[in-house]
């Protein structure tokens, strides 16, 4: 398989989910079913994502597990993406020098 | 009525630039970890660069990495983009709803690329109808932060020590929480969803190790997603005002 071949089966399909109901769809969907099952995708596909393999992500069980503490802790309080993203890297980082 | 007509020359697209500059410096640091996954897994800088130029999107490009890391097949690899990525179609409708008369089919098919999480956040925010102009400096002050950082982060990854690249692993981790963790917090369907799906990839990961990463993701969120849609389906009312609680 190549790199390329990849690469553009990725870039289509994700062009493709944007594109076709942003320039063609003009109805509104009015199934509850379809609209609660759209609307907890995004949350299970991230959930699924990142539990289990955040704690493979830095290659050290207590560096993974302090950087998720602190990640959860800190947006638990709503603060903003970017904060808590670094904040969790930092953490681990920090840790680091302990394990 | 004479501001208006100044805005209408084109300042469209320079408020979108300034109200993209907050996702572009987030896309920046992200895709910096970004970048250091992809090299680690074994892709190339100029490919990596390809990817985030082309995709524009965290999560979809992350699992994609894992797949192309694992020798996926192309059809797991259009599967696994498919999944994660069908919220956009759900964000293009809405936003779809909210376009200005100038938004004609060519300015449609472009400004598509352009719909991430970030940019659906701040189009559909604003107030009135989006012009294109205006939707495309979102996209392009993010999209430079999204490709520099992918860029910087595979290029300068290799030369920082493997204390910071293994830390800055965590970086797009840390934004899926970040994301998932406040709605959870405030509604009890989400935080059903959320805990369904991790319970049942940890299950994956532990007893049916030979299900591929792409295909764990697949399976344990839409069971999640039809198991929280079934048991707590979504009011009308709920769908605008995402802060009123359950």
């Amino acid at each position: 398989m190549t790199m390329a071949a990849y690469i553009i089966v990725m870039a289509g399909m994700t062009y493709l989910i944007r594109m076709l109901p942003f320039a063609f769809f003009r109805k509104k969907i009015k199934s509850e079913f379809i609209k609660s099952l759209l609307y907890y995708v995004p949350y299970a596909v991230l959930s699924a994502m990142t539990i289990p393999a955040v704690f493979y992500s830095t290659g050290s069980f207590p560096t993974a597990i302090a950087g998720t503490v602190a990640a959860l802790v800190l947006a638990y309080f709503d603060l903003p993406l970017i904060v808590v993203a670094l904040a969790a890297s930092l953490t681990a980082f920090i840790t680091g020098f302990f394990f | 009525m004479e501001k208006e007509k100044k805005r209408n020359k084109g300042s469209d697209f320079v408020q979108g630039l300034f109200d993209g500059i907050p996702i572009g410096l987030g896309y920046l640091s992200v895709s910096f970890g970004f970048g250091i996954m992809a090299v680690g897994a074994g892709i190339s800088v100029f490919e990596a660069f390809m990817i985030s130029l082309t995709n524009l999107t965290s999560a979809g490009q992350a699992q994609g990495v894992s797949v192309i890391a694992a020798g996926g097949t192309l059809f797991e690899m259009a599967l696994v983009q498919f999944i994660i990525n069908i919220r956009y179609a759900l964000m293009a409708l809405s936003l779809s709803q909210k376009l200005d008369d100038r938004f004609t089919l060519p300015h449609r098919l472009l400004a598509a690329y352009g719909i991430t999480d970030e940019i659906f956040a701040v189009c559909s925010t604003k107030e009135g109808n989006i012009r294109p102009k205006y939707m495309y400096g979102v996209i392009l002050i993010s999209t430079m932060g999204w490709v520099s950082g992918t860029f910087l982060g595979a290029a300068a990854g290799e030369l920082l020590p493997s204390s910071v690249t293994s830390a800055l692993g965590l970086v797009l981790y840390g934004m899926f929480l970040a994301i998932i963790v406040p709605p959870a917090r405030k509604h009890f369907g989400i935080l059903f969803t959320v805990l369904c799906a991790a319970m049942l990839s940890v299950i994956c990961k532990f007893f049916l190790p030979f299900l591929s990463g792409g295909f764990t993701v697949i399976i344990c969120s839409v069971i999640a997603a039809v198991a929280g849609a079934l048991i707590f389906p979504r009011k009308e009312k709920d769908e605008e005002g995402e802060e009123a609680d359950e």
